[in-house]
């Protein structure tokens, strides 16, 4: 296995009065992707926003590239490497297609400052973009703001990015399309650390595995142990893959 | 993450070739209405031109007072019911300067007008320095508390009234016009003649110039776009990379020092100050801001310019229901559009 480039030690997490991480542990490797599974409720998205500091962690320790990253700020964190793509997927709404790459890339502070040979490889991965290059965020489709929602954490390249639950709520055929630029940036070596309901979406891009429950990580390993265990898949996740597949 | 590795598409092809959403220009045609309406009501062209005229100016200078209150909301979910104060601090650091200048403008239009730009300066610096420490003092320890926001707000505009009068005197203080822009322009030919308010000409021009600044600031540059982008999602704005508390209290000294200019506007609009003008004009700009929809500049435009009309088309039409014709136009709108005239998405 490559050297972990974040890993979390024993992680806690409270919201107000509500204790929702319990002690989370586990690693992201380098240049691979790394599966965060589980049930609802299991505490995967709590752990995402925990890492980019959006909840801060109660206790425990987050340690990115050797360094802590407990305590900073949300834009220090970012500011280190790593991408975000929410479950809402954070699109802004009002802003053309173009303006939220804009925002994305922070080193560029107009459009034609933006990485072309990036840009280009973007609408390589997702060519509805450049359609809708001048098109307000908000009209997009859900599959096309998912994409534009990527697109965002890949427009400058990144160390890590986090992305939780891509494939919700979409087509089958946008789901493929997610999948086939997912394998892309693997080919890239980005390391991804992603959530993911859909079985058959964390079977065809995983490396690594951690499957979280009521607020701890229950079990770490390869993506490939787990696909060919069904047993184990039934208690972990509640589900057989055959019924995925 | 390394580099890709292939150029795959080519370069983005024109703007024509891309579809373009439609602008909502409902809210621009009920302006337009509302003017076409008032016509036959008042009767005559030359009275409904010179109120027209009366109107839009008093929009324009509501809109330079609320544009930066409706985009602090926005941006932080500040309920800033404080903003009054830095529309008394404007007008009274005007009377100052004004007055200290009187003497050296004399009877020249040139230095008279170099007078006014000179109160509109220094009542900018004054107030945005004064919001500076009010956002760091009052606001920052309730961000996200809304009743707290609003006690201490309020709290935080009284005692500014009170420095006001320790600093100025509790009294009225006169804000004449320089004699340059004293008077009307006459339009024959319209009616009887249409009398034009010089000085109303230029509060709106300035108005227009605001407008078009901030419009140019959040549509062109990337300041702008942040600030837009924040309004719509601050932790998603975070999650960039960006420092969005940095961005707030910028947003909170150019609001500040907007409102203090226009209460410089406001004072020669009205020919003298009071410690209260502030907490007197608030009532008008919370309504043009909730018209507009919270965050909106351009819902803050054109609610500014609905107010300003109705308030002058009633006071002539019917002088009696001029007080509640705001408070009826806010509640019609909000039937119609219950999040504004140009809501901001994910609000």
């Amino acid at each position: 296995m490559s050297q972990p480039l974040l890993e979390l030690s024993a992680v806690q997490t409270h919201i107000g009065a509500y204790h929702i991480l319990h002690g989370v542990d586990f690693c992201v490797p380098e240049g691979q992707v790394t599966m965060l599974l589980g049930r609802n409720g299991a505490g995967k998205t709590t752990t995402l926003r925990t890492i980019m500091g959006l909840w801060p962690a109660s206790a425990g320790e987050l340690r990115f590239q050797g360094r802590s990253i407990k305590g900073l700020a949300t834009p220090e964190i970012a500011d280190l490497g790593i991408a975000y793509v929410p479950e809402s997927m954070g699109i802004f709404s009002d802003l053309t297609v173009k303006d939220n790459m804009l925002l994305a890339a922070r080193r560029a502070r107009r459009a034609d400052e933006l990485d072309t040979q990036r840009l280009a490889w973007i609408f390589g991965l997702f060519p509805a973009l450049k359609k809708f290059w001048l098109f307000p965020a908000g009209k997009l489709s859900g599959g096309q703001k998912q994409m534009l929602a990527v697109a965002r954490a890949i427009i400058e390249p990144r160390a890590l990015i986090l992305i939780d639950e891509p494939s919700k709520g979409l087509a089958p055929s946008i789901i493929r399309n997610l999948i086939e630029a997912f394998h892309e940036l693997k080919r890239q070596r980005t390391t991804i650390l992603l959530v993911e309901q859909n079985f058959a979406v964390a079977q065809a891009l995983g490396d690594q595995v951690a499957v979280m429950d009521n607020g701890r990580v229950v079990h770490r390993g390869t993506m490939a142990e787990l696909a060919e265990d069904e047993v184990m898949q039934q208690r972990l996740l509640g589900l057989s893959l055959g019924a995925h597949q | 993450m390394s580099s890709p590795t292939a150029a795959v598409a080519a370069p983005i092809t024109a703007a024509s070739a891309i579809p373009k959403a439609q602008f909502d220009w409902r809210p621009l045609a009920l302006l337009g209405a509302l003017m076409l309406l008032a016509l036959p009501a008042i009767g005559s062209p030359s009275s409904w031109l010179t109120l027209t005229v009366a109107g839009l100016a008093m929009g324009l200078i509501i809109f330079v007072i609320a544009s930066g209150l409706t985009l602090v909301f926005g941006l932080m979910d500040v309920l800033n019911f404080g903003h009054g104060v830095f529309i008394a601090l404007g007008a009274f650091v005007a009377t100052t300067v004004m007055g200290g200048l009187a003497d050296w403008a004399g009877e020249s239009g040139a230095a008279q007008l170099a007078s006014v730009a000179a109160a509109c300066l220094a009542a900018m610096v004054v107030a945005g320095a004064v919001g500076w420490a009010f956002e760091r003092v009052i606001v920052r320890p309730v961000y996200g508390l809304h009743l707290k926001q609003i006690l201490i707000t309020m709290g935080g505009m009284i005692v500014g009234e009170e420095v006001i009068k320790v600093l100025w005197g509790p009294q009225q203080i006169a804000l004449p016009l320089p004699s340059v822009l004293r008077g009307s322009w006459l339009i024959e030919g319209i009616g009887s003649g249409a009398s034009i308010e010089k000085y109303r000409v230029l509060a709106a021009a300035i108005g227009l110039l605001v407008f078009a600044l901030l419009l140019w600031t959040l549509n062109r540059t990337k300041v702008g776009l942040l600030i837009r982008a924040g309004v719509q999602d601050r932790e998603m704005v975070e999650s960039l990379g960006y420092r969005i508390r940095r961005l707030f209290v910028g947003v909170f000294v150019t609001g500040s020092a907007l409102a203090g200019l226009g209460g410089v506007l406001w004072g020669l609009y009205q020919q003298n100050v009071t410690p209260q003008i502030g907490a007197q004009v608030n009532v008008l700009i919370f309504i043009v801001i909730i018209i507009g929809g919270l965050g909106s500049t351009l819902g803050c435009f054109v609610g500014a310019l609905l107010v300003g009309l109705m308030a002058n088309y009633t006071g002539f039409l019917a002088p009696k229901v001029a007080l509640f014709s705001n408070i009826g136009l806010m509640v019609a709108i909000l039937l119609w559009r219950p999040q504004g005239l140009y809501p901001v998405t994910n609000r």
